[in-house]
């Protein structure tokens, strides 16, 4: 599949923010979120300015970007639909729940809201994943390790961009149950450790056998497997079939780039988190470089993501 | 413009639809989510009928116009050629009628020719032009002019024309296209296939497709195929690949190019050594009784013995007496083989026997011939076995009595379902008329030549062997020629030579080197005007053959000659080149004044039977193209344009005795009025003042109404009587006679043995007034050998050394583009803008290519680089691609960078036009020694790898440059 | 409705013989035409005259090489390629060409699935199936142009417009077949009206009765990958074997055994054949 660019975008900086969006929701719904409620707000407005880039950058993707409100109508079955609307949602209840939130010891109505928006949060990401795992055409994406992955990856960059807000409100928080919350070892450990969840079902999914079914003989129907090739193809130029579906990598790039992707979200992060854990001073630019080196990596696993996975139409041209 | 068919299109409701075909209620459709969705637009606001000229098919199309745009052409459905289907092409005309490459102003070379530099002018400028330069060579001497049409319909005006002008040095592209074919076939059977004769498509039980790909007929053949795959006929398709046609085709022979003949001379040895022929057939339609004269070194042997009236004789035995008969006796019972004593004393063989002897013999056994085609002895038996099967024991009586040309009268019409039919693969080749040939001959022992199931003639055909017309030689007072200067040689005085045996036609058609060039050789024409051999013309009059590029062979060479200077005078050695071309095609730049041509949406044509016509087995018809749509450039039709150049000129039957145009109405006046023997003119329906007649009649002001009245044709079925047996079918003959196809109702007898061909050899040993130069005689000699035989690249045709050039190259047609005219479609391009080679995979191992390399492809004249991809379906040794895709860079208005000229190629940089030296140091013409028909298959080539073969990117590399004639 | 409409009796659809089709594509070129001009047009053409031309068909015309045997989909290197001839018997056919394979052309348009994910994906509905029959179609007005159906459909049945910014596909015609402008034997799909050899049927597959769904019921019309579950209404009529063996019956008691040249001079039996002219 054609990497769009936009669609990279989109789903990367929204994944980020969703999942910031969820964390932040949990720890003020348990109580476990900072008393002050700058950072919360801080949190809050992050997660929006990211949802709502890569919305826009969503947005972009159409051809006719300003029917994008005609997305709502179909939330009974499309999973787009239904993204749509949920990603929606969550921005009047963001807004409210900002202007709303006093410390972490909020009421238990804006508690019982910070819950319900981490559940549409978490259920946008859901979404987001089923578009794309619920297609039958890629292969690839009806893995099972695909939605997860979209969530943990949510979680995970959500979690470093949180990181990154408590390190930059650490200074100002001194007794700040942020301290106690995010800054704690116990939550860079959580962290770290879904980091190397989510770095193992990651592996497991690049490893996975993509075998080539359907082959030709089967999209034809002509024959048994192997025994059909195209001798000419309707068209000797491109077409939009083949830009949008017949993207292939070498192996070689995908290689490369997976190695790249590994480093950049796994290894450097963690080495970050550790940094973190060990030299607190460092904290700050530790956050920094871990949460740029995700989003850079994250962004390259979701370029791999299109990029590597085959579209049965292929079939038809091989 | 005349009127369209306004109320073609039914008014919305004059129709009811109820459940039909397709069961469904149009009513109970729920909350309709498509607001916008109208079901019931109309397809235009007019929709006119007309003739397509997207290829030379010519099926007949509804054009719908909306808001005076072409917005639909779609298939006429009652017309008799296309029943409505329409091809990629003719969908897509919409795209080439508002191509960019459309010319639109008449264009004066101001640059150096070949450099593209105009000036626009007016068409009064353009014409005085023309004018003078046609007037000076008229005065002076008419065949400096050499006028030649390509892929034309409008021979019947152009061959005329010429013939008022008084040149000889007319033809249309025939000679580079299929004259083996056609030449075979009227001298034969007096008929062919092309597009003159076609399988029977509903009664056929078995069809040998030999070496076709697309033929003119392409939308008939594809439903006459469609028919054949309904009811479950085998196909069999000989053919070194296997694509179209061929895929459908229940089973492939892959034969190596050129040896068809090897095949059919084995199928024919194989039903004569098991029997399997049709005696009956023969003797009553054929020459295969009529006895030989076999007396080495007289003026007469081989010919046929003939009584005091002229007749040829046979030997009968009656009540066991030997006696000798006229051959055309009905109700004798003729002997085949055998030897006769002559009136004379002399001794008389049957034709059939002299036939069996040639192809029992050894050479034509399946397991000598076996490996020279690539098709096992067991396959070669069996196909005779079916084809034999086929024919005898699966033959047809058709319930449908019939009257002999003897007046004997037949209860039922015995049908033998086997139908052949042949083109280019067969044609294209140096031997492709004696191959044609051998086919007619394998069909007539099958007693498969217009009977139930097998091959039909197509009105007028059959004609008589060879149809009477020769070629015009004298010129008369008024300066025009005795005959149209095409036609049919019958014997050594009707060729076009001089006292000395030269040639006395630019193109040497007609002459020893090419007797039989019956369409001429416009292959020739540029080599020949250019090196002065035999001699210099002024003006070439090219219509509409795209010779600058993929219409030529040896394209550099040639290009080189068109802009080659005479050193000695600093002149263009062709002088003036007018061109006549409806779109920026590569020769455009090649001409110094461009005359542009309509499209076919906006004049007038004449699909004429003293043409090319589009009749089928059941009906001669004919057919008329209308301006659909008015031109919205400066250009004009060009019959018109020449029927007022003649005018100007003052052509015999083009100015009145006062001097003004006789045809100031332009083509469609023409059409109408112009008779070319009383009663006949080009349209031969609805004759006669008041439109009553057919065929012969005095011509109908309002001919052209009726014509458009009835979807722009003419269709007029052949009596039920009448259908098959017609070359000895009186119904068939009266019926025929009545309409001016024939002028006497005599039988037609096909010809197993061609005396015609034994004439020339005769003269070749040394007998009659006309003989060839001595150095051609050896060459006449061989060549012209009465029964068909194969011969090889031993030939003097193309004997590059096997060794040097070791595989095969030819094209295929594309069935969604039309030579060069296909790429300036927007719509066709997007299917096909490049080609590749296409080979085996054991012929590219052997040759170290890999699929998708960019390899060499060498011939002794130049080398191209392509790409090359493997296909299963092409025979080891053999190399293709699609024809004509390659462009010229910057042609045809498409982009520099346009993948047509970056990676799409040309094979015809590779192919000489000129046949290897021979041991004279002469070389002729690369073309059938018989009729003159371009070898394009015959090309021999070989692999050079590429050191980068990953790099894209096609080039051309010339390995002999030209060298002027010393 | 992007959700489906209940399964309805009526369901037109195309049937498409590959054992006729000759690969000529003039039912791409007829589709291309129709609907260019027509309510659901323009097709969009980009780079009519340049480097890369390319635009929006509703039909395209695949070749393929079938073999008898797998082999592998393109051999890519001269050594596979050896060993790809070596390793093929050569079982019948014609000596050293023995290729038992064949060539099929494949013409790919929408399927007009009962079951299509094409639609249920769309967001904006604009991508439906109509409950009376069957016909999946879009609606230009409401497509945002997300692209998502061209995704999910696995018969590249989609062809995205830039030009438009919506997406495009085959109408089975539906501005054609129900026409009451035209006339009654023109109420038929463009691309099927123009088929040369007559390779394309229209009609109601969901009538068991119908000549569509008896030529379906002949010659044994699939559907091509079924197991995704698309459950497509089309049907294509597979290539029928090849013979390369006689037609019916082998044949009758081998008449090359009738006559024996050694015995008898080959011309000698001829000579008394009464033969009647
Ligand atoms: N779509 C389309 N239709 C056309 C044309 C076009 O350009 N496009 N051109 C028209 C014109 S001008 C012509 S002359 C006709 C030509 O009509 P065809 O004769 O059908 O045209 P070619 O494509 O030259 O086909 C030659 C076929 O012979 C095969 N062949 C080559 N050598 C041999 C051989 O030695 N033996 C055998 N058995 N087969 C061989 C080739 O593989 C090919 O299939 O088509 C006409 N129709
Ligand atoms: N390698 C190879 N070369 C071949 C062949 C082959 O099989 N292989 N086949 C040969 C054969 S059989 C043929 S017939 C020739 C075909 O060769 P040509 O007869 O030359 O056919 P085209 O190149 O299609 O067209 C000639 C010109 O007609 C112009 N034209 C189109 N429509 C009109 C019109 O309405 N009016 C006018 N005035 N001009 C128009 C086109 O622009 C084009 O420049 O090619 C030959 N060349
Ligand atoms: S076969 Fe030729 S004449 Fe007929 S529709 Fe196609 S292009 Fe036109
Ligand atoms: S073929 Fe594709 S576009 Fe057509 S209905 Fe099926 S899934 Fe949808
Ligand atoms: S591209 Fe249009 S029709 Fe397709 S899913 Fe998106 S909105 Fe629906
Ligand atoms: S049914 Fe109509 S829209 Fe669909 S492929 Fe055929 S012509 Fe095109
Ligand atoms: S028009 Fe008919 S024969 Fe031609 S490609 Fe289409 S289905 Fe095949
Ligand atoms: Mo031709």
């Amino acid at each position: 599949m054609r990497p769009a660019l936009s669609i990279v975008f989109f789903t990367t900086l929204s994944g980020a923010g969703y999942g910031l969006w969820v964390l932040i929701a949990i720890a003020v719904a348990i109580g476990a979120a900072p008393a002050d409620r700058l950072t919360i707000v801080a949190a809050l407005l992050t997660g929006l300015a990211l949802t709502s880039i890569g919305l826009l950058a969503s947005v972009a993707h159409l051809g006719k970007p300003l029917r994008a409100w005609r997305a709502l109508g179909q939330w009974r079955s499309s999973w787009l639909s239904r993204e749509a609307v949920l990603a929606l949602a969550c921005v009047p209840l963001c807004l409210l729940l900002a202007w709303r939130v006093e410390s972490v010891h909020s009421g238990l109505r804006i508690r019982i809201g910070f819950a319900v928006f981490a559940l549409l949060a978490a259920a946008t990401v859901v979404c987001t994943a089923r578009i794309y795992a619920s297609l039958r055409t890629v292969r690839a994406w009806r893995d099972w390790r695909a939605t997860p992955l979209y969530g943990l990856y949510a979680l995970q960059t959500g979690g470093l961009w949180l990181w990154l807000l408590v390190a930059i409100a650490a200074p100002r928080t001194a007794e700040g149950a942020i301290g106690a919350a995010a800054g704690s070892s116990a939550w860079l450990a959580a962290l770290a450790a879904g980091i190397v969840l989510t770095s193992a079902l990651q592996r497991a999914y690049w490893r996975r056998p993509d075998d080539a079914r359907p082959d030709t003989a089967a999209a034809t129907g002509l024959g048994p497997p192997g025994s059909v090739a195209a001798m000419e193809a309707p068209h000797t130029e491109e077409n939009y079939l083949l830009r949008e579906m017949g993207f292939a990598l070498a192996r070689r790039h995908a290689e490369r780039l997976r190695a790249i992707a590994s480093r950049t979200l796994f290894a450097l992060p963690l080495l970050a988190i550790g940094m973190g854990l060990l030299l607190p001073a460092w904290a700050l630019p530790a956050a920094i470089a871990g949460t740029a080196s995700a989003m850079v990596g994250v962004f390259v696993q979701r370029w791999l993501f299109f990029a590597e996975a085959r579209h049965v139409v292929q079939a038809y041209y091989r | 413009m005349p009127p369209c068919d306004r109320m073609a299109e039914p008014p919305r409701r004059r129709f009811r639809y109820h459940a039909g075909a397709v069961r469904m209620r149009t009513t109970d459709q729920p909350r309709m989510p498509h607001a916008k969705l109208d079901l019931h637009q109309p397809t235009g606001d007019t929709v006119t009928t007309t003739t397509c000229y997207m290829c030379a098919c010519r099926c007949g199309i509804r054009v719908h116009l909306k808001d005076g745009k072409v917005r639909y052409i779609d298939g006429n459905p009652s017309h008799p050629v296309n029943r409505g289907v329409i091809c990629a092409k003719g969908s897509a005309g919409i795209k080439q009628h508002y191509s960019p490459a459309r010319l639109s102003k008449p264009l004066l070379r101001v640059g150096e020719r070949g450099a593209g530099e105009f000036r626009e002018i007016e068409w009064d400028e353009a014409l005085a032009l023309a004018t003078e330069w046609l007037g000076d060579v008229r005065r002076r001497n008419p065949d400096e002019l050499a006028f030649f049409t390509g892929r034309d319909q409008s021979q019947a005006l152009t061959g005329w024309w010429a013939q008022q002008f008084g040149t000889v040095n007319y033809a249309a592209h025939g000679g580079f296209c299929s004259v083996n074919m056609a030449a075979a076939g009227l001298y034969t059977v007096g008929g062919s296939f092309w597009e003159f004769g076609e399988p029977d498509w509903d009664l056929t039980r078995y069809l040998m497709l030999w070496g076709v790909a697309e033929d003119h007929d392409s939308n008939p053949i594809k439903l006459g195929l469609g028919k054949l795959k309904a009811r479950g006929a085998k196909i069999v398709a000989i053919n070194p690949v296997r694509t179209g046609y061929g895929a459908i085709a229940d089973e492939w022979i892959p034969i190596q190019p050129g040896t068809d003949g090897l095949l059919a001379g084995a199928l024919i040895h194989e039903l004569l050594r098991t029997d399997r022929i049709d005696l009956d057939y023969l003797v009553r339609y054929t020459n295969a009784h009529h006895l030989v004269i076999r007396a080495p070194g007289a003026a007469d042997d081989g010919l046929l013995a003939r009584d005091a009236q002229g007749r040829a004789i046979c030997a009968v035995r009656e009540d066991a007496e030997l006696r000798l008969a006229p051959a055309d006796l009905p109700g004798i019972a003729p002997l085949v083989v055998g030897e006769y004593m002559l009136e004379d004393g002399r001794i008389g063989v049957p034709a059939f026997q002299l036939l069996t002897e040639r192809y029992l013999s050894d050479d034509y056994a399946p397991d000598r011939v076996a490996a020279r085609c690539g098709v096992e002895a067991a396959t070669i038996r069996r196909l005779a076995r079916e084809l034999a099967e086929a024919a005898f024991d699966q033959a047809i009586e058709l319930d449908q009595p019939w009257t002999d040309a003897y007046g004997r009268t037949h209860a039922t019409m015995t049908g033998r379902p086997v139908a052949m039919h042949a083109m280019r693969g067969i044609s294209a080749h140096a031997n492709g008329f004696h191959t044609c040939r051998a086919l007619h001959v394998l069909q007539m022992l099958l007693g498969a030549i217009d009977t139930p199931g097998s091959f039909r003639y197509q009105p007028p055909f059959p004609k008589p062997v060879p149809p009477p017309n020769r070629p015009g030689r004298d010129r008369k007072d008024n300066g025009a020629l005795d005959a149209g200067p095409l036609g049919f040689v019958h014997g050594p005085q009707d060729l076009l030579v001089d006292a000395a045996g030269a040639p006395r036609r630019i193109d040497k058609a007609f002459s020893w080197e090419h007797p039989f060039a019956a369409h001429g050789m416009l292959q020739s024409v540029i080599r020949n005007a250019w090196a002065g051999d035999p001699y210099r013309i002024d003006t070439l009059l090219l219509f509409m053959a795209n010779m600058g590029w993929n219409s030529a062979m040896n394209v550099g060479q040639t290009r080189a000659m068109l802009t080659d200077r005479d050193p000695a005078t600093g002149r263009y050695r062709i002088p003036h080149v007018i061109y006549v071309d409806a779109y920026a095609s590569e020769t455009v730049e090649l001409a110094d004044l461009v005359l542009p041509d309509t499209t076919y949406l906006e004049r007038h044509d004449c699909i004429s039977l003293l043409d090319r016509p589009i009749s089928d087995a059941d009906a001669a018809a004919d057919a008329i193209r209308r301006p659909v749509i008015a031109p919205d450039r400066d250009v004009r039709p060009f019959q018109d344009v020449l029927l007022d150049l003649g005018a100007r000129l003052g052509l015999p039957g083009m100015t009145r005795e006062d001097g003004t145009p006789r045809y100031p109405g332009g083509f469609a006046q023409y059409m109408v009025e112009h008779e070319r023997a009383p009663g006949i003119g080009l349209l031969a329906g609805w004759r006669g003042v008041d439109g009553e007649l057919h065929g012969v009649g005095a011509p109908n002001p309002g001919q052209l109404e009726r014509y458009a009245e009835h979807g722009c044709y003419w269709h007029h079925a052949v009596p039920p009587s009448a259908r098959y047996y017609k070359m000895a079918n009186r119904d068939y003959l009266q019926w025929a006679r009545g309409l001016g196809f024939l002028g006497s109702e005599a039988p037609i007898t096909l010809e197993l043995y061609s005396e015609r061909l034994q004439r020339f050899r005769l003269a070749a040993r040394g007998h009659g007034a006309v003989q060839p130069p001595d150095g051609e005689r050896a060459r006449v000699e061989r060549y012209f050998d009465p029964l068909p035989f194969w011969y090889g690249a031993d030939g003097e045709a193309v004997e590059a050394d096997a060794e040097a050039y070791p595989l095969s190259a030819i094209t295929q047609r594309p069935m969604f583009m039309y030579h060069a005219w296909g790429s300036q479609n927007a719509w066709l391009r997007q299917i096909a803008a490049r080609n590749v080679l296409y080979l085996n995979a054991r012929t590219a191992t052997e040759h170290g290519v890999a699929d998708g390399d960019w390899i060499w492809l060498a011939s002794p004249l130049a080398r191209i680089r392509v790409q090359a991809r493997f296909h299963g379906g092409t025979a080891p040794g053999t190399l293709w691609t699609w024809n004509a895709i390659g462009k010229r860079r910057g042609a045809w208005r498409l982009d520099g960078d346009a993948p047509e000229s970056r990676e799409g190629f040309l094979l015809n940089h590779l192919i000489d036009e000129l046949a290897p030296a021979r041991e004279d140091g002469r070389r002729l013409a690369n073309a059938d020694p018989v009729t003159g028909q371009a070898a394009w298959f015959d090309l021999r080539v070989r692999i050079e790898r590429d050191p980068a073969p990953r790099e894209p990117g096609h080039r051309v590399e010339a390995i002999a440059p030209l060298r002027r004639p010393s | 409705m992007t959700a489906l409409p209940p399964k309805g009796r009526v369901k037109l659809g195309l049937v498409i013989d590959l054992d006729t089709c000759v690969g000529c594509h003039a039912c791409a070129v007829a589709c291309k035409e129709w609907n260019d001009g027509g309510q659901f047009g323009p097709l969009e053409d980009h780079d009519a005259y340049g480097a890369e031309p390319d635009g929006v068909w509703f039909n395209r015309v695949h070749s393929y090489q079938v073999a008898a045997q797998a082999v592998p989909p393109l051999v890519r290197t001269v050594e596979a390629a050896a060993a790809a001839v070596t390793a093929a018997p050569s079982s019948g056919g014609c000596g050293a060409q023995a290729d038992t394979g064949m060539t099929v052309h494949f013409p790919r348009s929408c399927l007009h699935c009962e079951t299509p994910a094409c639609v249920t994906v769309c967001p904006t509905g604009a991508s439906y199936k109509r409950a009376e029959d069957g016909i999946v179609l879009v609606d230009e007005e409401r497509c945002i142009g997300c692209q998502l159906c061209a995704w999910a459909c696995p018969y590249g049945a989609r062809e995205f417009s830039e030009h438009h910014g919506t997406m495009q596909k085959c109408t089975l015609c539906v501005d054609r077949i129900y026409n009451e402008r035209l006339a009654p034997e023109d109420r038929q799909p463009a691309c099927v009206k123009a088929c040369p050899t007559r390779a394309r049927h229209f009609g109601d597959l969901g009538d068991p009765d119908s000549a569509v769904s008896q030529l379906v019921a002949e010659r044994e019309g699939y559907a091509p990958m079924p197991e995704l579950g698309y459950e497509p209404v089309n049907r294509y009529l597979p290539p029928r074997p090849r013979r390369a063996a006689p037609p019916e019956s082998a044949p009758a008691a081998s008449a090359d055994d009738r006559y024996d040249p050694a015995a008898l001079p080959p011309l000698l039996r001829w000579l008394d054949r009464a033969l009647s002219r």
